[in-house]
């Protein structure tokens, strides 16, 4: 058992924050605000740079790398806040034509949900139906007992989409009305269920690791009564306990991306939402009048760490399916 | 990032359980919690078939009388035992688990073979005599003072909440070497026979109705300098030690015992209809998340060590002494067992209010997870401080 990164494995983290700050740094994140759609440019640069074919096997043009190198990749968007369906072309690249290489942007929804949500409608050129058990059709998959059992391509224009203000402004949201599914897709559902959940309990991840550094920054410069904050112990213990949810998602996130097991991956979803939100939560606090201002990146993390947290499994079914699990 | 284990791992796995499950059954019955004597015969047999087995201070190095056992081994040791129900460490936590490892790390060679040997084979039981009336939290203000007078230093002071102390033989204990030094500098680390003239233990009653610390009434008791581990005044330092191994692996074991108990939990539920309340049942499903990562923390930790410990070349399965991320794992684990218990009164509803019931010797002595081996607010400060690197209070 060698329960650490290897040296390539950080090589990949470090290459890819380093790639993210240079791209997508505070001017850009900022600017993205206002105009939240994937930039294409970096889209293309990222998939140059093997960020979707991540996975794929060398011979079809991949890089032939794991799901823990997927998490690391994708822990390092979430740090970096950047926007777009990023866990849709991670799982997609290979399936659906010019995702991997950045040219084609999809969209993942999960059915069954209510409402059911299309994450950047306006960017994608394609939107694929996860279903749920109960509205299976005859079709590829499992039926009956799994929870899903098939997944559906449509083309963009062909989705009915009702307005759906999204609460993060740097993910536009759509509700979706109609879908006409044009194409089955032969994937296991269970396990693209999984993964899906996977990656983004990692960009939760990343994004609450991203919350203690910023608390800690803030606490360490702003003073008051003659002291930088962050020596007040009631600031100080705010940002410790920030730092265990980090620290206990990290593990939790990393040990499922190696182990790939259903519950490893619900447990750690279900530590990643906490940790991403209540960090978020935390470093608002911690940044006082400031923290509640639009202009402090904070309330980006929280919005986001919300909506992922609506995302392919919520707390309550995470905690059922864990509970169960003890007295199988 | 790798989670399996080696086929030497495996076959030590096998070994290990093999064995487990022909000794187990021949244990005597446990001992009642009130009856310290019979306690430590307990535990000091079960030390001495661990001894015999070759299991005995596992991952302790060899020139330590341990078997140099990988980290890996030893927490493939501590999932095993406390899977197959094995007795727990028990009256042997301090010797074993810290202060055996200080001597080991900063002992002389005769001071390993006089304490080390003893404490493996069950032989003798430690304490530590580290807090004071008016030095719990607040260490450094210790006052128990050590006068040299030639080969000797006579000790005289006040140690509180001391674990074992009816049933030790020898204390970890802290004494201030140089009361003019400022106070962190003039600390000593001694070993204390016990037996000396001029120790007096008065128990302590605990909340859990238990017997199981002491005050320490120390007057002019003589301990020889050859004693002291670590040199004179450098006790701060080899207490940082102390703690660091305090904090770092010795709830490790417990986290799996956590797990099972949770199981046992959900079937009681089960069985009583509480399962049917769909917010216990899902602070149920929280706390198996809880617990899980726990473990992978720990895991985490020990390959960290085990890492650590490589390119240093260190001593060959030595371990090495763990970091801040003890009070990491200390902060969550010991509210994660208070809120087992919690739901455990909330399962067993009136049934929790039977003192007889075995859930609720828990519940009591849970209480001490976040005070004990350093509060949850000093654990905080050392999380903020050390390794988010926020500047000292005043
Ligand atoms: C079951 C049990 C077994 C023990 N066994 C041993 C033993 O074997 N040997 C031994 O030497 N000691 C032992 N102890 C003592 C233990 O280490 C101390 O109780 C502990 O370190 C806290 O010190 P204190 O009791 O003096 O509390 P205090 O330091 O008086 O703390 C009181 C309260 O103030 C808070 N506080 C104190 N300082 C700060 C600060 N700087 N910032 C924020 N909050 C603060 C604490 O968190 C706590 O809530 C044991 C204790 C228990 C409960």
């Amino acid at each position: 058992m060698d329960f650490q990164l290897t040296e390539d494995q950080r090589a990949l983290q470090r290459a890819t924050r380093e790639l993210l700050a240079k791209r997508f740094g505070p001017d850009r994140l900022r600017a993205a605000v206002g105009d939240p759609a994937p930039d294409r440019a970096l889209w293309r640069e990222l998939g140059a740079a093997g960020f979707f074919a991540l996975r794929l096997p060398e011979e079809a043009g991949g890089v032939g790398l794991g799901l823990p190198e997927a998490v690391l990749v994708l822990e390092e968007t979430g740090r970096a806040l950047l926007p777009g369906p990023l866990v849709a072309c991670q799982l997609l690249a290979g399936v659906v034509d010019g995702v991997a290489s950045g040219e084609k942007i999809v969209g993942l929804c999960e059915g069954g949900r209510e409402p059911v949500l299309w994450e950047h409608p306006a960017a994608c050129e394609e939107l694929i139906l996860v279903e749920s058990g109960t509205e299976c059709r005859d079709g590829p998959g499992e039926g009956a007992q799994g929870r899903t059992c098939g997944v559906y391509r449509s083309a963009a224009e062909q989705v009915s989409c009702a307005p759906f203000a999204s609460v993060d402004p740097l993910t536009p949201l759509a509700r979706v009305t109609e879908l006409p599914r044009t194409e089955a897709l032969a994937l296991d559902v269970p396990r693209l269920r999984r993964e899906a959940a996977l990656l983004t309990a990692a960009q939760q991840l990343g994004s609450a690791a991203r919350t203690v550094e910023l608390a800690v920054t803030h606490a360490g410069r702003r003073e008051q009564f003659g002291a930088p904050v962050g020596s007040f112990q009631a600031v100080k213990h705010l940002c410790a306990q920030m730092l265990v949810r980090a620290e206990m998602a990290r593990y939790a996130v990393y040990a499922a991306s190696v182990t790939d097991g259903d519950l490893d991956v619900t447990g750690a979803k279900l530590l990643a939402d906490e940790a991403a939100v209540r960090n978020a939560r935390d470093c608002v606090q911690v940044h006082g009048g400031m923290g509640f201002t639009w202009e402090a990146d904070v309330h980006l993390h929280l919005k986001r760490a919300w909506l992922r947290a609506e995302c392919w499994g919520v707390a309550g079914e995470a905690e059922e399916l864990l509970a169960a699990d003890l007295i199988v | 990032m790798d989670l399996t284990c080696t086929e030497e791992e495996d076959a030590f796995r096998a070994r290990l359980r093999r064995w487990l499950g022909e000794v187990l059954p021949t244990l005597p019955a446990k001992p009642a919690v009130a009856d310290w004597p019979g306690r430590r015969a307990y535990d000091a047999a079960w030390q001495r078939m661990l001894y015999d087995a070759g299991y005995a201070g596992l991952h302790w190095p060899e020139d330590a009388g341990g078997q140099g056992a990988t980290p890996t081994q030893h927490l493939i040791f501590l999932e095993e035992t406390e899977r197959a129900g094995a007795p727990y460490v028990g009256a042997n936590f301090v010797g074993l688990l810290h202060a055996g490892p200080t001597v080991a790390t900063e002992g002389t060679a005769a001071q390993r073979a006089r304490w080390l040997p003893p404490i493996l084979r069950g032989d003798e039981i430690w304490c530590q005599g580290f807090s004071e009336p008016d030095a719990g939290s607040d260490l450094a203000a210790l006052r128990t003072t050590a006068v040299r007078d030639g080969d000797h230093y006579v000790i005289s002071g006040t140690k509180l909440w001391t674990s074992h102390a009816e049933v030790a033989d020898w204390c970890e204990l802290l004494v201030r070497t140089d009361p003019d030094a400022p106070r962190h500098r003039g600390i000593s680390w001694l070993a204390m026979p016990m037996d000396a003239p001029g120790v007096t233990v008065r128990p302590l009653r605990t909340l859990a109705g238990s017997a199981e610390f002491a005050e320490l009434f120390l007057d002019e008791v003589r301990v020889p300098v050859s004693h002291r581990v670590g040199a004179e005044n450098d006790g701060w330092r080899v207490t940082m030690v102390t703690l660091s191994f305090e904090r770092g692996t010795a709830f490790v074991g417990e986290v799996v015992a956590c797990r099972r108990m949770l199981g046992a939990l959900a079937r009681t539920a089960r069985d009583n209809g509480r399962w049917d309340d769909a917010v216990l049942r899902r602070r149920l499903g929280r706390l198996h998340a809880e617990f899980a990562a726990l473990w992978r923390l720990t895991q985490w930790n020990v390959s960290e060590a085990a890492a650590a410990a490589r390119p240093r070349g260190g001593r060959p399965g030595g371990g090495g002494v763990p970091g801040t991320g003890g009070s990491v794992f200390k902060l969550r684990y010991s509210h994660a067992r208070q809120e087992l218990y919690d739901t455990a009164a909330e399962v067993l509803g009136a049934g929790a209010l039977d003192a007889d019931h075995e859930w609720v010797a828990g519940r009591l002595s849970s209480l001490s997870y976040t005070i004990a081996a350093g509060t949850s607010q000093i654990q905080r400060n050392i999380v903020a401080e050390r390794i988010l690197g926020l500047p000292k209070g005043r």
